[in-house]
């Protein structure tokens, strides 16, 4: 028997054809990835066709692929991912995206079809550096006023760079660099396919 | 006459009625709200930067902190996703449990969000009551995990442990006299279920107190009725999701429409709202709380009958038992890696969604196959509810934006993470 979302992935390559980079089936999850430039048209489509009707964007959010294991993601670095939710079909999708600089990581904004997609974008950018063209209003949005940096991005430590402090003889808060150490209890272990099973 | 301009006006984020640190600039015309544009993000703590850094136990306790008012339903959505990737079958009994506990939580976050609203919107009194039944929920939370809030009760592949079989008791202390210790422990004297079952049997006569105080209450309808009004279509296009969503009569409810643990076993209905209004939210939530109480009984009365394991067997991810590690050696390492490296995910990426009180909270994982998550992303829904305020204030006075924030139900824990 064809569960939903296989149908759904049928469906998907049958409209998109070649659009589609790549395309998986995963936990009952279809994830498609596309090009950076026909980012807009996919999700139109994805979006108004019948038998998508992927009216809600539920999430969209920034991912950095520096320090991935192998492949390296095609050299790309970083990614944006939208989920999609349909509520008259009732089935969900993930698209991916792949950007194509990785200096300047630059996407059009998919306001347009989403209005919800306004704060999501202001988060990526605020986080990971990645713009948004034709945003109307690309502030930061999570960290403070005059942060400097994308703090989710891998090369930004988690202690981050600056902390703050009253200095009583200048009588305002400062920022000073940090003078704690980053601490990792658990290093980060991968293990073999098959490690687990004996 | 005087040319009259708008002007801008700094609201929060040490504010009563902000709900926490919510930071408004409003551009105002008169005592018009042309223009609301919310600074977030004062309590950001990176939680999916400190998950990169952690082992999956070890950022459990973190997702309690998200909506610090609804602790065990960010866990649930968390370990939900783990649980996809490990395709790990979790005990029926620990499914009861979660669904209860899920609901209980909702309550929880109902009644803080009732007495909230209704205190912003100048009604006192329920905020008191409301808090009464809190403190009896929390009780629960305690006896199940040890803690009131944060209780990191939810583990991957069931539930920490079993429904204890004895409510702690007040204990006599210098301020209360033996008839006041006898009367608060009148419903301790059985097991924690009994404990949940008088809980339920009080509860609609609860919210039906609450309901005379507000729902025919002339000013209560003159603050809510048709503020803060939001269509069927834009709300799916502002990515409302849970009550939010409901509130404007769109049925939808990730416990019916993609239901997870035992949902689809169980009996209760889905209350939509028709205006879209404050007021429609309200009795969506009244309704939701009532629905809540009906689960709650149906997993007790399962639970009683039905003893058995609640948390996976598989000592991958779950500890052995106590007993166990004294005599065997494999289900010692077994104890001693799972705590210091952790499981391991196998690469690859899933999202989990579950129907939280305030709408669907997901988690989004990107595993490389390590101890730890390559990229985690908290889908809070009250992300996209904060920022349709913007909209939903628009053309409307100052007082009523305080009772939009109140509707909206926001809690900056889970929107700022």
């Amino acid at each position: 028997m064809k569960t939903k979302a296989k149908l759904l992935l049928e469906n998907v390559k049958k409209s998109l054809a070649k659009k589609i980079v790549r395309s998986c089936l995963r936990f009952d999850e279809v994830t498609i990835t596309i090009k950076a430039d026909e980012t807009i048209d996919v999700l139109k489509i994805l979006k108004d066709k019948p038998e998508f009707h992927f009216k809600q964007l539920i999430d969209l959010c920034g991912v950095d692929y520096l320090e991935f294991p192998e492949e390296q993601v095609n050299e790309r670095r970083f990614a944006v991912v939208y989920h999609l939710l349909s509520l008259k079909n009732n089935q969900r999708i993930r698209v991916k995206v792949f950007l194509e600089n990785n200096e300047f990581p630059i996407l059009p904004t998919v306001i347009s079809l989403w209005p919800v997609a306004d704060w999501y974008e202001r988060e990526a950018f605020d986080l990971l550096g990645i713009m948004f063209l034709n945003h109307p209003d690309l502030r930061r949005i999570l960290t403070d006023y005059g942060f400097i940096g994308h703090p989710f991005r891998k090369d930004f430590p988690m202690i981050g760079k600056v902390e703050m402090r009253y200095d009583p003889s200048q009588k305002r808060v400062i920022y000073e660099p940090v003078s704690i150490e980053q601490r990792n209890n658990v290093p980060r272990i991968i293990r073999d396919e098959g490690f687990h099973n004996g | 006459m005087a040319e009259i301009k708008n002007y801008t006006m700094n609201f929060g984020p040490q504010h009563p009625a902000a709900h926490g640190v919510l930071r408004l600039v409003l551009e105002m015309d008169g005592e018009v709200i042309r223009r609301a544009d919310p600074h977030i993000g004062l309590l950001h703590r990176a939680t999916e930067k400190l998950a990169e850094n952690r082992t999956y136990l070890q950022s459990i306790p973190y997702m309690d902190r998200l909506d610090y008012v609804s602790m065990m339903m960010n866990e649930h959505a968390f370990i939900m996703t783990i649980e996809k990737f490990l395709n790990l079958e979790v005990p029926i009994r620990a499914q009861y449990i979660r669904v209860m506990f899920d609901e209980i939580t909702r309550i929880l976050n109902h009644l803080l969000w009732l007495g909230a609203h209704a205190l912003d919107v100048g009604a006192m009194t329920v905020f008191l009551y409301a808090f009464r039944e809190r403190e009896d929920l929390f009780d629960c939370y305690e006896a199940v995990s040890g803690a009131r809030m944060h209780a990191a009760y939810y583990r991957p592949g069931g539930v920490y442990r079993d429904l204890p079989d004895t409510m702690p008791r007040y204990e006599l202390t210098k301020n209360r006299s033996k008839k006041e210790v006898e009367k608060l422990n009148a419903n301790r004297q059985g097991s924690l279920l009994d404990f949940i079952e008088d809980f339920t049997k009080r509860f609609p006569n609860y919210v039906d107190e609450y309901e005379t105080l507000l729902t025919d209450n002339r000013i209560w309808k003159q603050r809510t009725v048709g503020i803060g009004v939001v269509d069927p279509e834009r709300a799916i296009a502002l990515g409302m999701t849970g009550p939010m969503l409901r509130g404007s009569g769109v049925e939808w409810d990730l416990r019916k429409k993609q239901p997870y643990e035992v949902y689809h076993l169980l009996d209760f209905d889905i209350p939509i709202g028709k205006e879209g209004d404050c007021y429609d939210r309200y009795l969506v939530r009244i309704e939701e709380m009532r629905e809540s109480n009906k689960i709650i009984r149906q997993c007790i009365d399962w639970l009683r009958k039905n003893p058995g394991e609640v948390i996976t067997k598989d000592t991958k991810v779950a500890p052995p038992k106590r007993e166990d590690m004294k005599e065997d050696m494999e289900a010692m390492i077994h104890h001693f890696k799972l705590f210091t490296e952790g499981f391991h995910l196998p690469k690859g990426e899933a999202y989990a969604a579950v129907e939280h009180p305030k709408g669907e909270f997901g988690t989004y994982i990107i595993s490389d196959g390590a101890n730890k998550p390559y990229r985690l992303k908290i889908r809070a829904p009250g992300f996209p509810h904060l920022a349709a305020l913007n909209e939903m204030t628009q053309g409307h006075m100052l007082s009523d934006l305080v009772a939009i924030i109140g509707t909206q139900d926001i809690v900056f824990g889970e929107i700022d993470r």
